[in-house]
């Protein structure tokens, strides 16, 4: 067993167990926001769609790469834009103008 | 040797992207600190490409700028949908992560192969399985929710059995490559495999189940992201992928709850397929049905008022009318709360938005416990295009389908009004007894209409009096 798996597993790990307990708190309310910023944040592999498309290794490569360029920047955009939009309607009655 | 800085300051980069992700999530906690959560989670986003971009590996920008820039084109209207459109907005971005993650897996095979360690092919097989049945798994579920594809659960017989020896092979293929990484023929056949499996997974699924569809695919592009943090030997991938993998799991975990299934229910697809139960026993029983006049009246004559609220009211477009009642009876010194039932909704967490953008304050929106331990207190309980979550035979009747499911007790309410446009049987055919008790009354017409004319006769009375 390769030892960067052990430590990929250490992080898996320990950051699925972060998740779990960060998340367990995230109020009902805000779910769906929850989803739409978790799959901004996991439109991280933007940054190895990059690597790959930008190393040129094969033509193949780089076309799969720019492929997903374009797919896993689309959900950072779109993810934080939609998160942005849906926080802002949530307003105390406080808040609410008369 | 300035090589070598530079890969340093990336990799410390990423590190702090993957620290600003969970303290991204943590503000997400509360309305309050959300939108502070959601600024560190961009921050954190664009140090990580900046600092990619900068990774002397990087040869060739001009089709990753193009790339990026038509990633922005095609995000930015995405993230300008209509809230009654987030679930398959969602689903779609499922199915770009997802194929995104599996896009790299198949390059990074193609770029070593045929000399791949067996472990690594493990993992890139795995990964790239997961990441190809989350795609199409992910597009059939968005054709639903956007109704291009019909709603209604699509079951043939031996169904389940297909579907799992399609699963099968995809993994038996995956566990030939490992042995013989050198068969690189069999990769993409692998590849359609898993494609297909994931077409097989979601087309039986109805869109009454679709809550926890959209939350377990969400957890399958998670972990498909982290899998291929594994391949590439990339941490903050691997943190991103477990970070959305845990999530979209206790969402599940937390849908299936509300809708009383198994998790392994779920997982092979046998949900979504409605026995329709013996409707006809209902024929004989009467109900009883109200004015909009009659309504108002009892409503300005209660001191609490509860709201249930379900996709029926979005589907009908009455949330700004009802944001209306709610402004109306407010004004008359009502106390008007919105009992939310974890399924209300095509998504978990839907009707919540729904009704924050229709301006209703969020601290009036209350979760299912504790608006059920409020409601023997409430005078007046008032459903709006909900049905099956505020059937008290969940509670009494072991003979429903719906028995053991958490349900609003709206029936414990002094006075019960139904908004419903005719006495057909909801969305999964299960007939509601709620309909025949001495204290409700139903109040036959289109939700939107009939809480227009609900708060015509409120104002037009407040004027009188």
């Amino acid at each position: 067993m390769p030892s960067d798996f052990i430590s990929n597993l250490y992080v898996f790990l320990l950051a699925g167990f972060v998740g779990f307990e960060v998340i367990k708190r995230v109020s009902p309310l805000l779910h769906t926001p929850l989803m739409s910023l978790t799959n901004a944040l996991d439109a991280i592999v933007v940054v190895a769609a990059i690597i790959i498309a930008g190393q040129h290794e094969t033509k193949l490569s780089t076309i799969l790469g720019i492929i997903a360029v374009v797919a896993s920047f689309s959900n950072m955009v779109g993810g934080f834009l939609i998160t942005d939009r849906m926080l802002r309607m949530f307003k105390t009655g406080k808040a609410k103008k008369p | 040797m300035t090589e070598i800085p530079i890969q340093q300051l990336i990799d410390s980069t990423y590190i702090v992207a993957a620290v600003f992700f969970i303290l991204a999530l943590k503000w997400l906690s509360s309305p309050v600190s959300a939108k502070r959560g959601v600024l560190v989670g961009e921050i954190g986003a664009a140090l990580a490409v900046v600092a990619t971009l900068c990774d002397p590996q990087v040869s060739q920008y001009k089709w990753i700028i193009i790339a990026l820039v038509i990633g922005a084109g095609v995000g930015i209207p995405l993230g300008l949908v209509r809230m009654t459109a987030v679930p398959q907005r969602t689903a779609l971005s499922h199915a770009f992560g997802a194929l995104s993650a599996a896009m790299i897996g198949i390059a990074e095979y193609y770029v070593h192969a045929p000399r791949v360690t067996k472990f690594g092919m493990g993992e890139i097989g795995l990964e790239v399985i997961i990441g190809s049945l989350t795609f199409t798994g992910s597009l059939i579920a968005a054709g639903k929710l956007q109704e291009i594809l019909p709603q209604r659960p699509i079951t043939y017989k031996g169904q389940n059995f297909v579907s799992l020896t399609v699963l099968c092979a995809a993994i038996l293929l995956a566990v030939v490559l490992v042995i013989h990484p050198e068969f690189t023929h069999l990769f993409p056949i692998m590849v359609a495999v898993a494609l297909i499996f994931g077409i097989l997974l979601v087309t039986p699924i109805g869109g009454a189940d679709m809550p926890t569809v959209i939350s377990l695919l969400n957890s399958y592009a998670g972990f498909s992201a982290a899998l291929l943090g594994f391949v590439l030997n990339s941490k903050v991938l691997v943190v991103a992928g477990a970070l959305d993998g845990s999530s979209g799991f206790i969402l599940s975990v937390i849908m299936c709850k509300a809708m009383n299934r198994s998790f392994a229910n779920v997982m092979f697809g046998a949900f979504g397929k409605v026995q329709a139960s013996s409707g006809a026993v209902a024929e004989t029983r009467t109900v009883r049905s109200a004015t909009a006049e009659e309504a108002a009246a009892i409503l300005s004559a209660a001191n609490k008022v509860a709201i249930i609220p379900g996709y029926g009211m979005a589907v009908a477009q009455a949330q700004h009318k009802v944001r209306e009642l709610y402004d109306i009876l407010t004004k008359k010194g009502i106390d008007v709360r919105f009992g939310i039932h974890p399924v209300a909704g095509r998504m978990p967490g839907h009707m919540n938005v729904l009704l924050a953008e229709a301006d209703i304050p969020y601290d009036r929106l209350v979760e299912m416990d504790d608006m059920n331990s409020d409601l023997p207190q409430t005078d007046v309980a008032l459903i709006i295009g909900a049905n099956d979550v505020t059937n008290p035979a969940a509670r009494t009747d072991a003979s429903s389908p719906i028995y053991g499911m958490p349900i609003l007790d709206v029936d414990k309410a002094h006075t019960v009004m139904v908004i419903k446009r005719s006495m057909n049987p909801g969305f999964a055919g299960i007939d509601n007894p709620l309909y025949y008790l001495d204290r409700t009354l139903m109040l036959f017409g289109d939700a939107k209409a009939f809480v227009g004319d609900i708060v015509r006769e409120l104002s037009g009375s407040g004027s009188h009096g």
